[in-house]
């Protein structure tokens, strides 16, 4: 195999597409009703608030950091979406501005705890995870706010003509084209790359690795917000419980998707291919009525095989290289 | 003279296609020290490696006292009273101090308890036989790189070492803690230890050792008495070939200040330092380890903040805490921890030679695939980066040309000051002197250099000028023509005379 060809198919992201389509085939196959339109309907509806959290989510892993708080950054953007409806705020494109601004303020406090006081991030979006859930119960209390206008809540789900699938998917691909250039192909993208794996490094080549992860927290922030908008308008009720646990979810497509959790390492294409997957297995085996507790397991279990993987597969591949070059596989390289 | 302690001959390693040893010989005797140079790649570590255990040799035989030794892992080689002490010791940081020593083998009371009282005691009286004072409580943590070296020759002792490993021992170590080091190690070899020091430093190995051994390319060239040889003659074995110079400085046209620090002041590092470097210098920044020439060097390209003072190049004043800004008026700083700051390891070479100008390789805010590999290519090839592909990771590659990596990474930059913080440790004799070159040619094309340097015939060797630092003043400036060993130790020790 030339060489081009080894490293497409050799790398993780190829991993992670073969098993959505083996999945995506062998569910067609032997569960009914995967292969219909409104199954596919109903798996990007449910992929694409995770999607939008997941891209910044990548570049925030990445670096080295990770923001569990974003599920509640939806929940608190719910409520505040419902409270100013119920001011009296009719304006589709206002709200969502101001939504999406809540969202980087919540994220810019991340980040400012983060890199200004240089506490772990793991830590700090721990607290902000139950800080902003908590808020959330504030602003709106038990109650839901469900009374949008039907216009709104129809066209958010409304499908690409003569489709089933979503138009906001497109929205999904032309952020996920953006997110996939910078980290990429833009020298701010080698930049995150260098963080995670050495950050003083990093610093001493001139990049100001706190600005960066700084204005990562912001996007992720942002991007969650806009997440809460699109999973208010699908369900057309804005309450404080909305995306409950989502967080995790979002990590597990990350991680499926092979980025390294100590940062440096992974893509985009690989994350984006682990959302669809992950909602695919959920959807086709809750058509073959598994009960949700299996479903927990599934996804835990692939969250495990998502670490173990691409370790596996270096492995494989650093032996392999060694075997070629005549070595016996146990001694180490000479220093 | 007496039969050898312990005997290698004929001794070879592959890894792969790659002869990392090929028909080695060494001879070690009790009582005597016993230098192995060699450039960087010559097999010394490989050496000291199955020395140790780690690795089997594929051929030839190892001898003590005149039998046949098998090593078949570390704990063969300490059975037999090999002891290694690596550059940086690995002991367990918030252990004490006697706890690191007896690891796995502590003294006990009934029921297995550990005797700690026992344990000190031994520890004290470990340390009174090297004679060096260390406080057998203290945690790990925290200890000087020369200290945990004693520890980890405390240890040595502790398990009745007949031969003692140091492998590139000084490179971290200031004068006082190698003189320490260096009496240490006589005591050892006095009361009858066998020791083999590795080292680039050839004043130490002629400080110390009876007998020097050469390798090159993984072959043993010579062994000979220190007293049969010169150091020119052993640069000259070691690379194969005669070294026109290590210290090739041309004179340079000087011209107008490119650096200029006033009143710079860090608390805590540094205080009050001001001085001026002008295009076509190189000025070394001399001085004791501690004494704040590195923490000077970064606080000038931005890395560390300071609290008082100011930075210029070519007249123009540099915000506090500002390395992009610092690269933007044309200062580059090549960091003294190449591993640490000098390199992102895990990425590949073409990447590490590009960070600092990436923005300058994009097209329309872009990076297309060649870009970054073109870029690199024109500079490793100049500087002679020895890597099989420019997309391997950085880490594949040996020290010395590691080192090379990271000037290519800053002269791409096309820098006007040049900061270099101990531009050669730990890089072999070829490579040095090609580094060195390189400086004298950065300055003659107008460049302002600063060099750190520990080492003193590399500061006297290359620089026009030699600032000295005493405890985080500048304490001399010296020109290059009054500039020698004792001027400069002098204010280096605080003991000179103010400017």
């Amino acid at each position: 195999m030339p060489e081009r060809a080894r490293r497409v198919f050799g790398s993780w992201d190829a991993v992670v597409l073969i098993a959505l389509v083996v999945v995506s085939v062998a569910g067609a196959l032997a569960i009914d009703g995967v292969a219909s339109p409104r199954f596919w309907r109903f798996v990007s509806l449910e992929a694409i608030p995770i999607a939008l959290i997941a891209m910044p989510m990548t570049l925030v892993v990445i670096t080295g950091e990770i923001d569990l708080s974003v599920a509640s950054v939806l929940g608190l953007t719910c409520s505040v979406m419902g409270q100013l409806w119920v001011w009296g705020v009719t304006s589709l494109p206002l709200i969502i501005v101001l939504c999406v601004l809540l969202g980087a303020l919540l994220g810019a406090v991340n980040g400012l705890f983060v890199t200004g006081f240089g506490l772990p991030s793991l830590a700090v979006t721990i607290g902000t995870l139950a800080l902003y859930r908590g808020l959330a119960y504030v602003v709106l209390g038990d109650r839901a706010v469900a009374d949008y206008p039907i216009g709104w809540t129809t066209d958010a789900v409304a499908p690409i003509p003569r489709t089933t699938i979503p138009w906001v998917i497109l929205v999904v691909a032309a952020l996920a084209v953006v997110f996939g250039i910078v980290l990429h192909a833009t020298p701010i993208g080698r930049g995150l790359y260098a963080m995670g794996n050495n950050a003083e490094a990093t610093r001493f080549a001139g990049i100001s690795v706190r600005r960066t992860k700084f204005w990562l927290f912001v996007a992720t922030g942002a991007m969650s917000s806009l997440a809460g908008v699109f999973w208010t308008l699908r369900f057309a009720s804005a309450r404080a419980d909305n995306g409950l646990g989502l967080e995790l979810t979002v990590v597990a497509a990350v991680l499926l998707g092979g980025v390294s959790i100590f940062g440096g390492r992974g893509g985009l294409v690989g994350v984006l291919a682990a959302v669809a997957l992950l909602g695919t297995l959920r959807n086709a085996l809750q058509l073959a009525y598994v009960p949700a507790n299996t479903l927990t397991v599934v996804t835990g279990s692939l969250l495990i095989a998502s670490v173990v993987g691409p370790n596996a597969v270096s492995l494989l591949r650093a032996r392999l290289r060694r075997r070629r070059a005549g070595a016996a596989p146990a001694a180490s390289s000479p220093r | 003279m007496a039969a050898p302690l312990l005997a290698l001959s004929g001794v070879s390693k592959s890894f792969g296609a790659v002869a990392a040893l090929s028909g080695v010989r060494l001879e070690l005797h009790g009582g005597e020290a016993h230098a192995l140079v060699g450039e960087n790649g010559a097999g010394k570590s490989t050496l000291v490696k199955i020395l140790a255990g780690v690795h089997a040799p594929d051929e030839g035989t190892i001898t003590m006292d005149g039998r046949p030794l098998v090593l078949s892992g570390p704990a063969d080689a300490r059975a037999a009273g090999i002891v290694v002490v690596y550059q940086e010791p690995t002991l367990f940081p918030d252990l004490t101090v006697a706890e690191n020593i007896f690891i796995g083998r502590q003294p006990q009371r009934s029921l297995r308890r550990i005797d700690v009282a026992e344990m000190r005691a031994r520890a004290v009286e470990l340390f009174g036989r090297l004679g060096v004072r260390l406080d057998p409580d203290r945690p790990a943590r925290g200890l000087s790189i020369a200290d945990q070296q004693i520890v980890e020759i405390a240890k040595a002792l502790s398990l009745d070492a007949r031969i003692l490993i140091m492998d590139e021992p000084t490179a971290a170590l200031s004068g006082v803690e190698v003189e320490r080091l260096f009496n240490v190690a006589r005591s050892l070899r006095d009361s009858g230890t066998a020791v083999l020091f590795i080292s680039h430093r050839f004043d130490e190995v002629f400080a110390l050792c009876q007998r020097i051994t050469v390798m090159r390319d993984g072959r043993w060239v010579s062994t000979d008495p220190v007293a049969d040889l010169t150091v020119d003659e052993l640069v000259r074995r070691m690379v194969g070939r005669t070294v026109s110079s290590l210290y090739p400085k041309t004179a340079a046209r000087v011209g107008e200040p490119r650096l200029e620090v006033s009143g710079l002041t860090r608390r805590g590092s540094f205080e009050d330092v001001s001085f001026t470097v002008r295009g076509g210098e190189i000025v070394a920044l001399a001085g004791l380890v501690g004494a704040g020439r590195s923490e000077v060097g970064r606080a000038v390209f931005g890395v560390d903040r300071y609290d008082a003072g100011e930075v210029r190049v070519d007249g123009r004043r540099l915000s506090r805490g500002d390395p992009a800004a610092a690269i933007e008026a044309g200062l580059a700083l090549v960091p003294e921890d190449r591993r640490q700051q000098g390199l992102v390891m895990e990425l590949s070479v073409e990447r590490n030679a590009t960070l600092p100008r990436r923005w300058s390789l994009t097209r329309l805010g872009l990076l297309f695939g060649g870009a970054e590999r073109r870029a690199a290519a024109i500079w490793t090839e100049r500087l002679q980066v020895k890597a099989a592909r420019l997309s391997d990771p950085v880490s594949t590659l040996s020290g010395g040309n590691q080192q090379k990596v990271v000037l290519a990474k800053w002269l791409a930059t096309r820098p006007r000051v040049l900061i270099v913080d101990e531009p050669t440790r730990g890089i072999d004799v070829g490579t040095k002197a090609e580094v060195h070159r390189l400086l004298s040619e950065l300055a003659s094309e107008g460049v302002a250099v600063l060099m750190v340097s520990s080492e003193l015939p590399e500061v006297l060797g290359m620089a026009d000028r030699v600032l000295v630092m005493h405890e985080g003043r500048l304490v001399a400036d010296i020109a290059r023509d009054r500039a020698d060993e004792e001027s400069v130790m002098l204010a280096a020790t605080g003991q000179g005379g103010r400017r």
